[in-house]
C-alpha cells in the first residue's frame, strides 16, 4: 500500500475511522513502562480469550487496544473503556471476565475498580474527573492511551502523517520553519533552545548532505516520558523527523535509543518498517523529490551519549565522548555534516504545531515557553505517572492537584527537576512556574523531565551525594574538571554526610564548583555541581547541622544517626525477627533493646515496627 | 591573517589556526598536558583555557579552551586572569590528587603554587593523566591498538579486553607522546616490549645495530610504500638512496 498523495491519505484515514466507528465500545489496556511491569500483557491475553468466547454485538476483538501509557503508573495496571472513559485500577486476570460482563455487555460500573481520591476518599467513575487527567494537557502524549502501539492504521486514523502532507506538498521548507520558529517551540530535550532556529541554521549551511538525528537516549533516573512515546507512539516521532528533513533538506536521520529500551526499539522498527511500506519514509515521498529514510541507532548504556556531540561520535561509531561545541553540530555535526538534533518530545510536537499552527501553539503555555511540557512524575508522590501540562503550571498545582499530594500526607520537602544535574527546590518556590527560564533562575533546570518529591524524611545531602555520585560514574573520564573534580566533590559531600567535614569544607565545595562549571568542556560537566548547590543553596542548614552538630536531621546519613527502642514497644519480637546483625535482643512481651555495637543502621526493624516504637536519633 | 588581542598586545594570527598556536607564537607560557602539534586537538586537560570577549559583546565573556578555539577577527584574549590562573590552580591541584607522584605534574603543580593536594588522595591514582595523546597518536598511525576504555572515574587506557593488543607493532610513539611518562616499555636490542607484547627487533646487516621492530617494517613497507631493504642497513648512504628511490615513488607512484 503506497500512499503517493495526500489525497489517498485523506481517503485512507476515512477508511480507518468508518471501521472504527462500527465498534460501540473500545477496550483500553494500557502498555506504558509501569502498567507493562504490572503484568499488562496477561491482562491483554486474558481480554483477548475471554473476548473471542463471548459474543457481545459491536464488540469485537478489534474494539480490544494495546495503547501507550496513559499516565497514572501508580495504579497500574489500567483498563480504560472507551468511549464512556471509565478507568479501571490495577486491574488483574481474574477480574477481566467480571468487567466484559458488567461493564462492556450490561454498562454496570464495577465501583471497587475505579480510582479512589485521596481526599475525598470518592470513587471517581470518569478519568477526566479525576484531578490528575483534568489539569493536563497533552499535546505530546496526544495519542497515549488512545491508539494502538506502532499501528500505522490506528495513527492514520486520528489524523497522523496528515501534518507531513501538508509541510511537503503545500509548505516550502522555509515556511515550515518559519512556522516551526514562530510558534516558539523550544528544546524539550533540556536544552531549551528554539527549535525553528535550529532548524534555520541548519537549512543554511551549503553541503550536499544534512542528517536529522532524534535523540532517545533519555538516561536520567526517574525519567521516561521518551520512553514512553517511543513505545507507545513511535509513528508521531517519525512524523516529526520526516518534517524536520524536509525542512532542512536531509535525506537520511538516525533514532538513538538508549540500551535499556528494547521495546522501543521494536515498536521503532515496526513504525519504521510500516511507514516504508505506505510510502511515507523512502524515495519520492508523496511523488515529489524530497527522499527520506531513517535507520535505529543503540546506545550502549552510557549516560552521556544523551549529549548530542557524544551521541553523534557513537553513531559514527565512536568512543562517546563529547567535543568542544565551538562549531556548532548544526553546521558540523554527525560524519562532519550539517546536523539537526532534536529530542524525541521535541519531534513529536512538530506534527501538531504544523497542523494547527504556530498561534495556536503560543496561547498555550507561558511568555516565551510556549506549548506544554511531559514530566515524569515520581518519588514520594500519591499520583506517581505520565503527565503533561502547560508551560508555567506551578509546581504546587503539578505536585497537589495533579500528585495528589505526598503519600501518607507528609509534609513536602523539595522537588528535583532536570534530572541528575537538575536542582532540588525547597517550598518556598512551590509557586513558581516551571518553565524553562523559572527552573534556570532558581538553580534547578528543566531537564528532560523528571520529577522526584521528596518528602521531610529525605536528607538533603544524601540527595547530594546520590546524583554526584551518578554523575561520577556516568561522566565521560574525558575533562579534568567533570572527571576528577565531580569526584573530588562527591568525597566531599561523603565526608558532611559521615560527619568528618569541617566548616570551611563547604565554602571549599562552592569554589570547585564554580571551577568545575568554568572548566568543564560539556553540559554535565558545566550542570555537574548542581545537586550540591541547589541543596546547599536551599537546605545550608542542614549541611550545617551535619558539620556542626554531627546530626543527620531527616535520619538518613548512616554514620551519623542511632536507632532506639522508646517505651511504645510491647515486646512483640517483629523487629527481633527482621534484624540480620542480631542486634536486637529482648523477651516476648518485654522491651526489647539494640546493641549499637553491632547495629547497621539498615533501617529493618523501623520498617516492620506498627508502634512507631523505634527512634531514629 | 586575523587581527586579535593578546594581553592587550595587537597580534596577526593565521585564519584556521587555534588560539593556543598563536598565544604560544607570543611566546606566552600557558600550560597545555593534552596538546601536540603532530595530533588533533582534544580539550581535554582544560590547562591551556583562557579568557576571552569582543568588543561587540557588551562585556560578555567566556572561558574556552585556546587548542580548540579557531582564532577570529576582533578576539580580545587574556591568558593569565585571576579567574584563568584559579582554574589551572584547581585543575592541577586535580591532577596532582590522582598522580601525586608524577614528577611532571608536580613541577607544573609547584609553578602555579600547589605543593600538595588540598583533596583526598585518589586510591591507586596513576601517573596516567588521561589525555588521550596515546590513542590519538596510535590512531594517527593507523594502529588504533589501545583505546580509553570504561567512562567517569573510572576511565582507563588500554588494550582491547586488557589483552596483549593484536594491532600494536610496537613503535612506542604512544610511550613518546606520554607527557608524564606512564606508558612504560624496556628495550634490551633484541626484543622490545610494551603493553604485553614481545617485539622482535630487526638489526643492520652491516653494523648490528638495532632498528625497528619486525612488525613496524612490515608496516611500513605495506602501508608506507617503503622500500623492504631499506630497514635491513642502517646505514646513511644506503638510507639516502633509498629515500631518493622513495620519493620518486611518492612523486609519481602514488598519485593515483
Amino acid at each position: 500500500m503506497q500512499i503517493s498523495t495526500p489525497k489517498q491519505l485523506k481517503e485512507l484515514q476515512q477508511k480507518f475511522q468508518d471501521k472504527d466507528n462500527k465498534l460501540v465500545k473500545k477496550i483500553i489496556v494500557c502498555h506504558g513502562p509501569g502498567c507493562l511491569a504490572s503484568g499488562a500483557e496477561k491482562i491483554f491475553e486474558e481480554f483477548q480469550q475471554v473476548l473471542s468466547k463471548k459474543k457481545i454485538k459491536g464488540v469485537t476483538l478489534e474494539a480490544l487496544k494495546k495503547t501507550g501509557c496513559h499516565g497514572l503508573c501508580e495504579k497500574a495496571p489500567l483498563v480504560a473503556i472507551e468511549p464512556a472513559g471509565i478507568l479501571y485500577t490495577r486491574v488483574k486476570p481474574r477480574l477481566v471476565e467480571d468487567i466484559i460482563e458488567k461493564t462492556v455487555k450490561n454498562d454496570e460500573v464495577i465501583p471497587e475498580l475505579l480510582y479512589q481520591d485521596p481526599e475525598t476518599k470518592k470513587r471517581v467513575e470518569k478519568y477526566r474527573d479525576i484531578k490528575f487527567y483534568s489539569h493536563q494537557t497533552r499535546i505530546a502524549l496526544r495519542n497515549l492511551g488512545h491508539i494502538n502501539t506502532a499501528d500505522i492504521e490506528d495513527f492514520i486514523r486520528v489524523g497522523g502523517y496528515q501534518a507531513m502532507a501538508k509541510a511537503i506538498t503545500k509548505m516550502t521548507p522555509e515556511r515550515i520553519i518559519d512556522e516551526v520558529t514562530k510558534s516558539g517551540l523550544r528544546g524539550r530535550g533540556g536544552g531549551g533552545f528554539s527549535t525553528g532556529r535550529k532548524w534555520a541554521t541548519c537549512r543554511k549551511v551549503k553541503d550536499d548532505t544534512h542528517y536529522v538525528i532524534c535523540n532517545g537516549d533519555e538516561g536520567d533516573p526517574g525519567a521516561f516520558m521518551d520512553r514512553a512515546i517511543m513505545e507507545g507512539d513511535p509513528h508521531s516521532v517519525l512524523e516529526g523527523m520526516i518534517i524536520a528533513a524536509f525542512a532542512v533538506g536531509a535525506r537520511s536521520g538516525y533514532i538513538y535509543v538508549r540500551e535499556e529500551y528494547p521495546l522501543a526499539v521494536v515498536n521503532l522498527q515496526i513504525a519504521i518498517e510500516q511507514a516504508r511500506e505506505y510510502g511515507l519514509l523512502g524515495e519520492s515521498i508523496f511523488g515529489t523529490d524530497f527522499s527520506f529514510d531513517i535507520q535505529i541507532n543503540r546506545g550502549a548504556g552510557a549516560f552521556v551519549c544523551g549529549e548530542s556531540s557524544a551521541l553523534m561520535k557513537s553513531v559514527a561509531g565512536e568512543v562517546g565522548e563529547p567535543r568542544a561545541k565551538y562549531i556548532r553540530s548544526v553546521v558540523k555535526g554527525l560524519y562532519d555534516k550539517p546536523t539537526v538534533l532534536n529530542n524525541v518530545e521535541t519531534f513529536a510536537n512538530v506534527p501538531v504545531i504544523i497542523d494547527r499552527g504556530a498561534k495556536w501553539f503560543t496561547g498555550i503555555g507561558a511568555p516565551k515557553n510556549s506549548g506544554t511540557k511531559a514530566f515524569s512524575l515520581v518519588g514520594k508522590v500519591r499520583n506517581t505517572g505520565l503527565i503533561e501540562v502547560p508551560m508555567g503550571t506551578s509546581l504546587r498545582e503539578i505536585i497537589y492537584d495533579i500528585g495528589g499530594g505526598l503519600i501518607d500526607g507528609r509534609p513536602f520537602k523539595a522537588v528535583q527537576t532536570g534530572g541528575p544535574s537538575g536542582g532540588c527546590l525547597p517550598d518556598s518556590l512551590l509557586d513558581s512556574p516551571v518553565d524553562f527560564d523559572s527552573l534556570t533562575k532558581a538553580g534547578s533546570m528543566m531537564g528532560s523531565g523528571g520529577m522526584i518529591v521528596m518528602d521531610d524524611r529525605t536528607c538533603m545531602v544524601d540527595v547530594a551525594k546520590y546524583f554526584l555520585s551518578f554523575l561520577v560514574s556516568e561522566s565521560c573520564g574525558k575533562c579534568n574538571p567533570c572527571r576528577e573534580g565531580l569526584y573530588q566533590l562527591y568525597k566531599l559531600a561523603v565526608k558532611v554526610s559521615e560527619g568528618r567535614a569541617e566548616e570551611d569544607d563547604l565554602e571549599k565545595m562552592e569554589k570547585l564548583s564554580d571551577m568545575i562549571i568554568i572548566g568543564s568542556l560539556c553540559g554535565l560537566g558545566k550542570s555537574g555541581p548542581n545537586p550540591f548547590l541547589s541543596t546547599v543553596r536551599y537546605f545550608r542548614e542542614e549541611y550545617l547541622a551535619h558539620i556542626k552538630e554531627k546530626k543527620c536531621p531527616a535520619g538518613v546519613c548512616r554514620e551519623l544517626i542511632r536507632f532506639e527502642i522508646n517505651d511504645k514497644c510491647d515486646g512483640c519480637t517483629a523487629c527481633i525477627l527482621a534484624c540480620a546483625y542480631n542486634a536486637i535482643t529482648g523477651k516476648k512481651k518485654e522491651p526489647h533493646v539494640i546493641n549499637q555495637d553491632l547495629c547497621t543502621h539498615c533501617g529493618a526493624c523501623v520498617t516492620v515496627c506498627t508502634r512507631n516504637a523505634i527512634d531514629v536519633i | 591573517m586575523v587581527n586579535i588581542t593578546i594581553n592587550g598586545k595587537l597580534v596577526q594570527a593565521y585564519e584556521d589556526e587555534m588560539l593556543l598556536t598563536a598565544i604560544r607564537r607570543e611566546n606566552i607560557d600557558i600550560p597545555a598536558l593534552c596538546h601536540h602539534e603532530a595530533v588533533e586537538p582534544y580539550g581535554a586537560c582544560r590547562l591551556c583555557m583562557v579568557e576571552i570577549t569582543k568588543d561587540e559583546w557588551d562585556g560578555w565573556k567566556n572561558h574556552v579552551t585556546s587548542c580548540l578555539y579557531p582564532v577570529e577577527e576582533g578576539l580580545i584574549v587574556n591568558t593569565h586572569t585571576p579567574t584563568v590562573i584559579e582554574l589551572r590552580k584547581t585543575i592541577l591541584d586535580l591532577f596532582l590528587a590522582g598522580s601525586p607522584r608524577s614528577t611532571v605534574i608536580r613541577k607544573l603543580a609547584a609553578e602555579y603554587g600547589v605543593t600538595k593536594t588540598s583533596y583526598e588522595e585518589v586510591p591507586d591514582g596513576t601517573d596516567c593523566i588521561l589525555c588521550g595523546l596515546c590513542t590519538r597518536v596510535c590512531d594517527k598511525m593507523g594502529f588504533s591498538a589501545i583505546s580509553a576504555v570504561n567512562r567517569g572515574h573510572g576511565k582507563e587506557i588500554a588494550p582491547p579486553l586488557n589483552e596483549p593488543p593484536p594491532d600494536c607493532v610496537g613503535c612506542l610513539s604512544c610511550a613518546y607522546i606520554c607527557p608524564t611518562r606512564y606508558i612504560k616499555f624496556t628495550d634490551d636490542g633484541k626484543t622490545r616490549k610494551i603493553w604485553g607484547r614481545k617485539f622482535k627487533l630487526l638489526h643492520c646487516e652491516k653494523t648490528g645495530q638495532p632498528t625497528i621492530t619486525e612488525e613496524f617494517a612490515r608496516y611500513l613497507v605495506k602501508n608506507r610504500q617503503i622500500p623492504e631493504d631499506y630497514f635491513k642497513i642502517n646505514d646513511l648512504s644506503h638510507r639516502k638512496e633509498l629515500a631518493l628511490k622513495m620519493g620518486e615513488i611518492t612523486q609519481w607512484g602514488r598519485e593515483e
